[in-house]
Parts: C-alpha cells; sequence; structure tokens
C-alpha cells in the first residue's frame, strides 16, 4: 500500500498533540500511515505504542538538538527526509501554527503543492481528493495537486473517527541541528488556566459570548452556561478585543471554525465574519436584546431578550430538566 | 532599513462572497475588493517603525489583477513610500505556490531587510505564501506574532503556538507575519490622500522576473453551493423564554 507521511506535533513538555488522531484517520483512508515525529531525545515507549493505537503503521523518528530551540525547520528536515525514504503519495500536517508552516516549506523544497485547511480526504483511483469548506461552509470545494506531491494540512477537529490500531515499526533518525535559515525560539510561555472544559474544535456544544456581556467579571454567565451544559467556550472578536477571554477562544473568519450539534450565541450580534465561523453548526440558539440582530437570520431557536435575565432562569430549568 | 509589506486584495468580508461554481475560482465582480485587514495591520506595524526612524523605507508590493493598484493607493495614502504591482494574465487563477514563487523572485529584485505579511489571508485562509517565499529565499520565518520588536540587527517576537506563546528571534533579513492581535491600522489623512497620487507604482510582469512556472499545481475539481439556513422561532422573552428555550435543548436532546 502507498505510503501516506503524517507530520506529528510534539509539545514542548512531550505530549502527543491533539491533532494526531486525525491525521492518523486520514493518512490511514489514503494509504499506510507513517508518523513523522521530530523530538530532542528519542521516543518513549509509550509514545510509540500510542502513535500504533492512533494507526501508525511506522514511526520516523528525527532526534535533533534543534527540536525546540529552532522554529519549524527541524520539521522540515525530518519530512524532507523521510519523503525521500518512503516515497509518499502525500504528506498532511495539522492546519496549526507550525503545521502549515513546515507544509509551506515543504512543498517548496521537495516541488510540491499545498492542499490548504482541509476537512476531508479520500482517494480517487489512487489520487488524493481534498475537501474544503470555504467562506465559512457556503461552498465545499475539491482540489487535487497537478504534476507533484499533494501536501495537506488538515482542519484540526474536522476528522471524525480514529484508524485502525497498528503495531507501529520504529525507525529513528538521527538530524544534525541547522539553525541557518531558520528562526530561534527563546522561551514557551504556556497558557495558564488548563482547562476542564472541553476542546472548543471539536466540543458538542459550545457556549459564546460578545460584546453585550459588557465586561470579563460578566462573562462568567457564559462560563456557568456552558458548564452547565458540558460545553466549550468560544467568543466572538469584540468579545477578545474587549479583554474578556483569551484570542483562542475566537470564533469566525479570523478564528476558530465550529461545526458542533449546539451552538448558542450570547450578546452576539452575528456579524457576518462571526456567522462564518460558526453556520455550520447543527443547531442554534441566540439569545440577544436586539430583535433585528443579523444572529437570529439563522438561529433555530432565537430568544429577543435580556442575556442577564434569560441565562440565570435558563441554567436553572436546564438544572431542573436533568436532574 | 527596507521592509516590504505583502498586501493582498481580497473581497470584502462584510459581503457575500461567492465562488464561480464553474470554475471554482473567486466571483470578483460580486463583492467589492479591499485590502485585506491582517494586511493594514502589517503596514501599520511597518509605518510605526518609519514614524520612530525617518530614514525607513516601506514598500507595499501586491500580486494581483490591473485593479489591484486601489489596493496600493490605499497602502501610499497610509504612508507607504512606494508600491510594486506584479500583474501578468498568466498569473490568472494562480495557486500559492505560484503566487510564493513570483513574490519571492519579486522581493529578489526589489530588495530588503524585512518582509512583513499577513498570518493568513481572508479568502484563501491558507497561511502559507509567507513561509513559501521564506522557503525560496532561504530566510528565517516568523510566523503568527502577536508583538515584534525589530531593530537594525534582528527581529525579537512573540508568536501565537497553538498551547501558549514562544519568544522567538532571529536576524535580518527576515520575513515576519502577524496576527490580528497587532494594532488596528491608522486611516489615511488628506495630505496622505493627495500625495499618493505622486507616490511612485512599479508594475512587473512574469518575463521580468526570475521565476520558473513550477510543474506542480493544486487545482480544483468541483464546487457545490451550500443551502443558506433558514431562521427557525423567535420569542420575545416575557419571563417564559428560558423554559421554552430548556424545553426545545431537551425535546432535540440537546441536553
Ligand atoms: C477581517 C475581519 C475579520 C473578522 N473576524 C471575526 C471573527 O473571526 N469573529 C468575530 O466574532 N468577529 C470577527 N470580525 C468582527 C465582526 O465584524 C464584528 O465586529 C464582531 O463579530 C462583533 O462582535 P459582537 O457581536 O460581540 O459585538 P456587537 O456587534 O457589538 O454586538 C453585541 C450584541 O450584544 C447585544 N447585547 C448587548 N447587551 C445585551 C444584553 N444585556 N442582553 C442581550 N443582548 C445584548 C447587542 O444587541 C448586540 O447585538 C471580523 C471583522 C473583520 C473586518
Ligand atoms: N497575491 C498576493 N500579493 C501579495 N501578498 C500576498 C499575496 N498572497 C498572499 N500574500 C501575503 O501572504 C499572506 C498570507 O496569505 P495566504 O497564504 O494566502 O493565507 C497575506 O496576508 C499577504 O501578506
Amino acid at each position: 500500500m502507498s505510503n501516506v507521511l503524517a507530520l506529528i506535533e510534539i509539545s514542548h513538555r512531550g505530549g502527543i498533540a491533539a491533532s494526531a488522531r486525525g491525521l492518523l484517520a486520514a493518512a490511514a483512508t489514503l494509504g499506510s500511515p507513517v508518523a513523522v515525529v521530530v523530538s530532542s531525545a528519542p521516543l518513549a515507549d509509550d509514545d510509540v505504542a500510542r502513535l500504533g493505537e492512533l494507526g501508525a503503521a511506522r514511526i520516523y523518528s528525527a532526534v535533533t538538538a534543534a527540536a525546540g530551540t529552532v522554529l519549524v525547520a527541524p520539521a522540515v528536515d525530518a519530512l524532507s527526509g523521510a519523503v525521500d525514504a518512503y516515497e509518499p503519495v502525500a504528506v498532511l500536517t495539522a492546519n496549526s501554527v507550525d503545521g502549515r508552516e513546515a507544509a509551506a516549506r515543504l512543498a517548496v523544497r521537495v516541488g510540491g503543492s499545498v492542499l490548504a485547511d482541509v476537512v476531508q480526504v479520500r482517494s480517487d483511483n489512487g489520487t488524493v481528493v481534498a475537501q474544503h469548506s470555504v467562506f465559512g461552509g457556503a461552498y465545499t470545494v475539491e482540489s487535487v495537486v497537478e504534476g507533484g506531491l499533494p501536501v495537506l494540512t488538515i482542519r484540526q477537529g474536522a476528522i471524525e473517527g480514529q484508524a485502525p490500531a497498528a503495531t507501529a515499526d520504529l525507525e529513528t533518525v538521527s538530524l544534525e541541528a541547522r539553525a541557518e535559515g531558520a528562526a530561534v525560539i527563546d522561551q514557551f510561555n504556556d497558557d495558564v488556566a488548563v482547562s476542564v472544559r472541553p476542546e472548543l474544535r471539536t466540543a458538542a456544544t459550545v457556549v459564546s459570548g460578545g460584546r453585550g456581556l459588557g465586561s470579563s467579571e460578566n462573562f462568567v454567565l457564559v462560563e456557568q452556561l456552558a458548564d452547565t451544559l458540558g460545553a466549550a467556550i468560544g467568543a466572538s472578536r469584540a468579545a477578545v478585543d474587549a479583554g474578556y477571554i483569551a484570542q483562542t477562544a475566537q470564533v469566525g473568519q479570523t478564528g476558530v471554525s465550529v461545526s458542533p450539534q449546539l451552538y448558542i450565541a450570547l450578546g452576539i450580534s452575528g456579524a457576518i465574519q462571526h456567522r462564518a465561523g460558526m453556520q455550520t453548526a447543527k443547531t442554534i440558539v441566540a439569545i440577544n436584546k436586539d430583535e433585528d440582530a443579523p444572529i437570529f437570520d439563522v438561529a433555530d431557536f432565537g430568544i429577543v431578550g435580556d442575556i442577564f435575565t434569560v441565562v440565570p432562569k435558563l441554567i436553572e430549568a436546564v438544572k431542573a430538566r436533568s436532574n | 532599513m527596507k521592509i516590504v509589506v505583502l498586501v493582498k486584495q481580497v473581497p470584502d468580508t462584510a459581503e457575500e462572497r461567492k465562488l464561480g461554481l464553474a470554475t471554482g475560482q473567486l466571483d470578483r465582480a460580486s463583492t467589492d475588493n479591499v485590502v485585506d485587514e491582517i494586511n493594514e495591520r502589517a503596514l501599520e506595524a511597518a509605518l510605526r517603525i518609519k514614524d520612530a526612524n525617518k530614514g525607513t523605507e516601506v514598500v507595499a508590493m501586491t500580486m494581483g489583477p490591473d485593479d489591484a493598484t486601489q489596493s496600493l493607493r490605499k497602502a501610499l495614502s497610509m504612508g507607504a513610500d512606494s508600491g510594486v504591482h506584479i500583474v501578468d494574465d498568466s498569473l490568472n487563477g494562480a495557486d500559492a505556490g505560484r503566487t510564493a514563487a513570483t513574490l519571492a523572485a519579486a522581493l529578489r529584485s526589489t530588495g530588503f531587510d524585512v518582509v512583513m505579511a499577513g498570518n493568513e489571508s481572508t479568502d484563501g485562509r491558507a497561511g502559507v505564501v509567507p513561509a513559501m517565499v521564506a522557503e525560496h529565499l532561504q530566510l528565517p520565518l516568523l510566523g503568527s506574532l502577536i508583538s515584534a520588536e525589530i531593530t537594525g540587527d534582528g527581529v525579537h517576537g512573540v508568536r501565537q503556538g497553538e498551547g501558549g506563546t514562544l519568544n522567538v528571534r532571529a536576524g535580518l533579513p527576515a520575513i515576519l507575519t502577524v496576527t490580528e492581535r497587532f494594532p488596528e491600522a491608522r486611516f489615511p489623512n488628506f495630505k496622505g490622500i493627495l500625495t499618493a497620487k505622486r507616490k511612485p507604482v512599479t508594475t512587473l510582469s512574469v518575463g521580468e522576473l526570475d521565476v520558473q512556472a513550477g510543474a506542480s499545481r493544486s487545482v480544483v475539481v468541483s464546487t457545490v453551493e451550500r443551502p443558506p439556513r433558514a431562521a427557525g422561532r423567535k420569542l420575545i422573552d416575557d419571563g417564559t423564554a428560558a423554559n421554552e428555550l430548556a424545553e426545545f435543548l431537551v425535546a432535540n436532546r440537546l441536553v
């Protein structure tokens, strides 16, 4: 079977990134998954076992002192080494900050093309076909690469399911630590709050707050409803700009795209750029005191009312019904 | 110091953007075309350096159809010193790879100490062109910065990563991309609009650049439009709406 490379990101603390599952699942639908991993120390047995569970038939483990100190370049070097070794039909990376830079550089280096922000993949008689969700889900587009290696960046959280588990063959190579032509990492600053809430990109329910919350203290209301529903927290750009919540929670055109079962918008007007990140949700609920707010145009259930009176009652009513 | 800002003309995100169903290409006629907001932020960052150091030269560069000159004029009216417009019929429908190869060749001939770009464009959302340009030019890329400090000998920046931020740096020349955490751009003032008309814009065709066509390209094979969403129930809260919503959520097995 043809090989398909998947760049697996490892956090600077050593953990396998959450994107690994979807990448290996997508790789398995196209061929035999080869996990490409860059680290400063040889992979632990646990990591090898975990990648096998997630479907990796092989692991190309590149060990280099540059991992964690040189930005992205080690991943590109590892990928191009793995391309030579495995002659893959496609290379997959996460559509993450690091993943897409690695994909872009690799495509130039090996003479391939990038298919970006892919939400689904399939093989059509051996041709790799990528599906994209364009303009906030208004269009579904399929694309292919003609005359070169397809390098796909896979939207995080978009691929469901898991590849069949395998016992991964491990190949370890040592990679020269090169820093020329690359940026240097001086320090990692972890996000402070490690949340117990579900991850925004894959959550079944998302509760988002907008400028209507009025202050970061009031944003607690969003958190309370989210915790009642076991939901992830999202936000509009205005709420992020006002400092109510971290930028990583931004949903929309220039933020995260989500397609949950249920999306609840609190105090969000529903500007077209916000809708671009959530209008593919299965069910949309909106609470806004302006009855002309455009969010109501896409809401399955809208309440024209004050979030500060409706949401506390909603929390009580949901709690009462789930007891 | 010479800073080149890569600006892309995109359909205005405030309008309904359309793809041609037969071609899969952007329907440029259906919306107004504007400078991508993220590129205005990149230009703002460059202009702030120029404000503080008079010797700084800021060049706005774009690859795009004839009317992309409007985007360059906007950049000039905000304060850029000159513009470079790469325009050629053969670039129609160029993919990211072709775009990057062409921009890299133009950057080589224009010369620069720093290139500033957006982390991703609002039309393609690919976020790959700057890294491809960096690879062509064998230069460091400081991508997805939330802040940056540029001095004569290098760039220090804070990069937004997946689980936190990173402090990163590189010597010059270097390429950096900015995120929305960078400050909003200034508005052109009256003097800026007047002087923009006199500032030079160089037009380059593919024949004038040292760039190969490239054997590999990405092509769209199908485009399907999703039916628009219909509005559902809308209640005016009279004190009972929260209960009705809870009923709705339970009935639809959403809680
Ligand atoms: C290039 C570009 C990219 C962008 N990307 C994004 C993006 O990714 N995500 C995004 O969200 N935006 C994005 N925007 C911004 C977008 O245009 C809007 O400005 C933004 O979404 C507005 O956020 P909001 O709805 O919270 O604020 P507002 O538009 O100010 O709406 C606040 C709403 O709260 C309601 N409200 C106030 N008080 C209450 C109350 N007590 N009870 C109930 N309702 C109340 C008001 O009626 C109002 O409708 C982008 C813009 C541009 C130009
Ligand atoms: N045609 C273009 N002309 C000038 N700059 C561009 C062009 N395409 C992309 N860029 C730059 O690359 C950034 C990222 O674009 P993209 O990779 O298309 O998401 C943009 O914000 C621009 O700064």
